[in-house]
Formats: structure tokens, C-alpha cells, sequence
């Protein structure tokens, strides 16, 4: 008894550690985006609301972050339509070399991305998609399908398949079928795959930065290009809005799923 | 009887499944409004012609129409056919009124006319003010009145039952019989019901078809089956049955069976048959001291005493080690104590010579108790 209490008091320790370390770096900067000086220091000597009236004011910051979200909202569409359906075809019927089809619509998770963003880039030049909003679409869409084939298969291996059959008994044909009896039994899975397609496309930098024009900048290539110029505390100020919009999703689509749980 | 129910004719069908036959030279012709089960063990293909007739598997030959159509081509939401399922299979994001509604929605049926269908619908199968429930706070027995209201709402011509009390308990089963027997008789649809449970299948049908290793062994009647079986698997698997396998000799006038319980004559002819089976039901098995006029006379040894009400099941141990079951009325046998000596024996006329079909799969006798 006594043992065990003092083990798992280490183990909290080691937990909560484990968790400071991989937190505090992404805290860090939500302050410094709060700081009255013209450079990033931590933690701040003043306070102020100005980097903020930056960002919102400044018609690169706020286009950028407009472009961001247009672009991730493109892709989630996109993305969760073309890998539910890769993902009934592989786990549903018997399509030939399915295993192989399988690793290669998740070959971008494990190709260096910096490779992916030469080859991207190398094709898009010649196709003239450099630089457009269409372009940063199939570019992020690529890499967000994987995410979305590997939770909509967990979910639809789950699924009992016997309910298509009695769908069918009763008079649903192959789509209606689909839309009213397969869709809502995977709809956690297709859910999690948008929120995942969204945030892949919401904070993708290596191949966006190959992408990307004077035109046409999303928010993480503009962080880069203003740090490398003048590190002003703006950039603290974008990285809170992202930490801001993608944990939010995330707490959203997990309270709405304990919810329905 | 209203004109309810379709006509379901299957001609010479079979299926062969990745190169094996799974199901050969199926002939059936169903009756509109009668009620028909599928009997046989598991892997027998009565589940096998249950999916060909949804329209789930394609037959590899031969033809399955209703009232005079063939619908061997059409895909399963085409066939306007009810099935009730084994494991329910009910919607789980749907409630129970959204589940039985399923099928009207599918048939462009609108909102108000659904309403009152699927309150009719689960007040017949005794759920009325279910309506709100998910699937998955109901009973097993009550998700299955569910998904029978399912798969009547729509009005099929046509219902397929696959095992649907398999998963039930005896009590619930029972009640969900008779519950399936006022449906039918109530709504005069063709009914055709899949179990292995011979008991269930002769509480139900009007007619009985056995299935042995993919094939139709016998249709008939109840009565049909259990007084004239046509072969050892059909006499084993309808009732209880004590089968003897024996040489046959001519006898007098006659022929006779030279079997292990010693020279069994026959009632009937078996000329050309070197080798032949035959039935002798437990209640026409008697002890010599309480009948007159047995043709056999055969001395074994009480193994077991089973006191069953109306009757007693006494199984006894002959010297050539073959077990012969004997069930006897009430006030016969009651007595009888394992290790008692006792003299059996049968009359002629109840020795019914079997076709030898399916000698090799038979065994010698079951435990099953049938209806009377």
C-alpha cells in the first residue's frame, strides 16, 4: 500500500514534468505577445495590447491569417471527402493490391516534408500553380488525406456490417445506404479526420513556403518572413491566435464527442 | 385468407462458393401465405438459399421468382422483401420510431402517414409508447419485435426470418412464436423462417424443408416428416428416433433386416437392397410384459430413467452394446430402475424402412424430444 502510493507519486511527478516540457515553450510566447517593448523578451517588463492592434490593423498579418483559414476550410472539405472514400473502398470491398493502395495514401506522413515541398514545388512551377490559392488547396490537401483514411477506417472497421444488409433488405440502395446508415456509424471518425485535415493545412509552413508568393502568403510562411526581417513581437501575437484556434477546435470536437458519448 | 402473401417458386438453384459447391439443385415452391422453415444443421445452406432469396448472394445457376417474376437479377433494395435478422441488426443511431419509419422513408411515404404507420406497426408487435427509445435500452426479445415491426411496416408480400430467436431464452422464444404465429395469420403474408431448432420449427410451419450438406433432403408436412422421414439425417433431426442398421435377408415370404439387436423383419418390400436402415420411434417401443403380439423380441438393460410428465423416456443397453430408446405413457415404465433386465420389442408396422441417402452422417439415434 505504501509502496505503491510513494510509485505513484513519482509517476504523477514524472508525468506533470513530462507535460511542463512539452507545453511551456508553446506558453511561453503568450505573454511575449502581450509586452510593450519592440522585441521578443520573456518574461515581459510591460504590458500592452499593441502587437495585437498590429496584427488586426496590419493588412499582412490579418490577410495572411484570412488566407490560412480559407485554405484550411478548402482542404478539410477536400480532404475528408476524397480519403472517406478511399477509406470504404480499402476497408469495404475487395479491391486489388488494397494493401498497397492503403501505404501509398499514407506515404505523405512519412516522406520527409521537405521533399514534398521540392517536388511540389518543382511540378507547380511548370503547372503555374505557384502562388495560388488553388495551388496551397491540393499541396495541403495531400498531406491532410492520410489523417483522414486512418480515422475513418478505425471507425468503419468498428461498424457492423449486417446493418448495410438489413438497409438494403429494407429498400436503401448502395448511396442511400451509405448516407443514412454508414455515415452516421462513422461520423466520430470523419469528424476527427476533418479537425485533423484542418489543422494539417492551418499551420503547414515547409511546403507553403516553397508555395508561396508576394500575393498570396499564409499565416505560418508570413511568421517566418517576419522573423527573419524584424522580429517584432507580432509573430508572439500570431502564434497565440493558431495555439488559440487549434486547441479550441480540438477541445470542441472532443466536449461534443463526450457529450454524445 | 386475404390475397397477402407472394408465390416463391426456386428452381434448380445452386451456389458455389470460391469453386465448391455450397448449395445444389434447389427446387422449392412456396405457397402464397403459408409458412415455410428452413430445418437443418449449421453450414447445411438453408442460410445460404435465406441470402440468395434477399438477393445478398447470386445463385451460380437455376432461378428464384416471386408471383411469376423472376427477381434473380435484381439487387436486394429492389425486391420489396421484409428480413428479420439474427442480431436484430436495428439502426443504433436511429431511435425505435426512426428505425421502423426507415423503410417508409425509403419509400418517399410522408410524414403524417409514417406517424401513424409505425404507431400501428409497434402497437402490433405490443410496443406501443416505445417510439423514443434507442435500440440499446430495449430487451434482446423487445429488439427483435422492433426490427419484426421493421420488417413488416412496408407491407412485403415476402418476410425472411434468419434465426431471429437464436440469441433468445426458451421463455421468450416461445412467446415470440406464438406473437409470430398471430402476425402471420393475422396479415396471411408468405413467411419463411431459417433455424436449426427443429422444436421451433415444428411449432411454426406449415411445412418443414430439411437441409443436409447443401441439398433439400425432404419437404413436408410436420407430420410428414416425423411418420414417413425419408432418410436416417431427416428421422434423427425431426423427433426422437432409435435407427438400426442391419443386412437384409429374405425371410419367408418377406424380407428382414440382420442387424446387431438380431432379425428385424420388415414390413415392407427391399428387393435389390443389400444394406438398409431402419426407424423405429421410442413410443412404439414396448416391454413384452405389458403387450401381446410384438415381432421382436429383444433383451436389454435399463441404463436410464427419465421421469417427463406425461411420459417416461427409458433408455436401455442391448447385449450387443446398441442403445434403444423407449418412451412410454404415463404408468408404463415409471417403475423401471437402471440395471432392470427388461424384454423390448416393436410391432412390424412400425418399422419404417428409410432411403440410405446419407447413411454415413447419420448417427444412430438423437436426444430431442418431439412434439406429439
Amino acid at each position: 500500500m505504501n509502496a505503491s502510493r510513494k510509485t505513484r507519486v513519482v509517476l504523477s511527478a514524472i508525468a506533470i514534468i513530462v507535460g511542463v516540457l512539452l507545453v511551456a515553450p508553446t506558453l511561453v510566447v503568450i505573454p511575449m505577445g502581450f509586452t510593450d517593448k519592440r522585441s521578443l523578451t520573456f518574461p515581459p517588463s510591460g504590458w500592452s495590447l499593441r502587437w495585437y492592434e498590429e496584427f488586426f490593423s496590419n493588412p499582412e498579418w490579418i490577410g495572411s491569417l484570412g488566407n490560412s483559414i480559407a485554405i484550411a476550410i478548402a482542404v478539410t472539405v477536400l480532404a475528408v471527402v476524397l480519403g472517406t472514400l478511399a477509406a470504404v473502398a480499402l476497408v469495404r470491398s475487395r479491391v486489388p493490391a488494397s494493401g498497397a493502395i492503403n501505404l501509398l495514401a499514407l506515404a505523405p506522413l512519412v516522406v520527409p516534408i521537405v521533399v514534398v515541398g521540392v517536388g511540389v514545388y518543382a511540378m507547380f512551377l511548370q503547372w503555374r500553380l505557384v502562388g495560388t490559392f488553388f495551388g496551397f488547396v491540393v499541396a495541403h490537401t495531400v498531406l491532410a488525406v492520410p489523417y483522414v483514411v486512418i480515422t475513418v477506417s478505425a471507425s468503419l472497421r468498428t461498424m457492423d456490417w449486417g446493418l448495410l444488409r438489413a438497409a438494403s433488405s429494407l429498400g436503401a440502395g448502395p448511396w442511400r445506404a451509405f448516407r443514412r446508415v454508414t455515415l452516421p456509424q462513422i461520423a466520430g471518425g470523419v469528424a476527427a479526420g476533418a479537425l485533423f485535415a484542418f489543422i494539417t493545412s492551418f499551420d503547414e509552413t515547409v511546403v507553403s513556403l516553397f508555395l508561396a508568393s508576394s500575393e498570396l502568403r499564409t499565416l505560418p510562411v508570413q511568421m517566418y518572413g517576419s522573423v527573419t526581417r524584424d522580429t517584432d513581437p507580432t509573430i508572439a501575437t500570431a502564434s497565440s491566435l493558431i495555439l488559440v484556434i487549434t486547441t479550441g477546435l480540438l477541445l470542441a470536437t472532443l466536449l461534443r464527442r463526450k457529450k454524445h458519448a | 385468407m386475404p390475397d397477402n402473401g407472394s408465390r416463391l417458386v426456386l428452381k434448380d438453384v445452386g451456389m458455389d462458393y470460391r469453386g465448391v459447391p455450397a448449395l445444389r439443385d434447389v427446387n422449392l415452391d412456396v405457397e402464397p401465405g403459408e409458412f415455410v422453415t428452413l430445418l437443418g444443421p449449421s453450414g447445411s445452406g438453408k442460410t445460404t438459399t435465406l441470402n440468395l432469396i434477399a438477393g445478398f448472394f447470386e445463385p451460380t445457376y437455376g432461378d428464384i421468382s416471386i408471383d411469376g417474376v423472376s427477381v434473380t437479377k435484381l439487387p436486394p433494395h429492389r425486391r420489396n422483401i421484409g428480413m428479420v435478422f439474427q442480431n436484430y441488426s436495428l439502426f443504433p443511431h436511429l431511435d425505435v420510431a426512426d428505425n421502423v419509419a426507415f423503410p417508409l422513408v425509403e419509400r418517399r411515404v410522408s410524414r403524417a402517414e409514417r406517424e401513424e404507420r409505425v404507431a400501428a406497426a409497434l402497437d402490433m408487435v405490443g410496443l406501443s409508447g416505445y417510439g423514443h427509445r434507442r435500440p440499446n435500452e430495449l430487451s434482446g426479445g423487445q429488439q427483435q419485435r422492433v426490427a419484426i415491426a421493421r420488417a413488416l411496416i412496408y407491407q412485403p408480400r415476402l418476410v425472411l426470418f434468419d434465426e431471429p430467436l437464436g440469441a433468445l431464452d426458451r421463455k421468450l422464444r416461445e412467446s415470440l412464436q406464438s406473437e409470430l404465429r398471430r402476425i402471420h395469420r393475422e396479415l396471411g403474408v408468405t413467411m419463411l423462417f431459417v433455424t436449426h431448432d427443429q422444436e421451433e420449427a415444428l411449432a411454426l410451419s406449415d411445412r418443414i424443408v430439411v437441409f443436409d450438406q447443401g441439398r433439400i433432403v425432404q419437404v413436408g408436412t410436420t407430420a410428414e416428416l416425423y411418420r414417413r422421414p425419408a432418410t436416417p439425417f431427416v428421422a434423427s433431426f425431426v423427433g426422437d428416433s432409435n435407427l438400426i442398421r442391419g443386412h437384409v435377408v429374405r425371410s419367408g415370404d418377406g424380407f428382414a433386416l440382420d442387424s446387431p439387436l438380431g432379425r428385424i423383419p420388415l414390413p415392407v418390400t427391399a428387393d435389390g437392397r443389400a444394406e438398409a436402415t431402419v426407424l423405429v420411434r421410442p413410443e412404439h417401443v414396448k416391454l413384452r410384459s405389458e403387450r401381446a403380439g410384438l415381432a421382436l423380441e429383444l433383451q436389454a438393460e435399463v441404463e436410464d430413467v427419465a421421469f417427463l410428465g406425461p411420459f417416461t423416456l427409458v433408455t436401455c443397453r442391448t447385449e450387443a452394446g446398441e442403445r434403444i430408446k423407449m418412451r412410454s405413457p404415463a404408468g408404463e415404465g415409471e417403475t423401471l430402475l437402471p440395471g432392470d433386465r427388461v424384454d423390448l420389442g416393436w410391432e412390424s408396422r412400425h418399422v419404417l424402412l428409410l432411403d440410405d441417402a446419407d447413411t454415413v452422417a447419420a448417427p444412430l439415434s438423437t436426444t430431442a424430444i418431439p412434439k406429439p
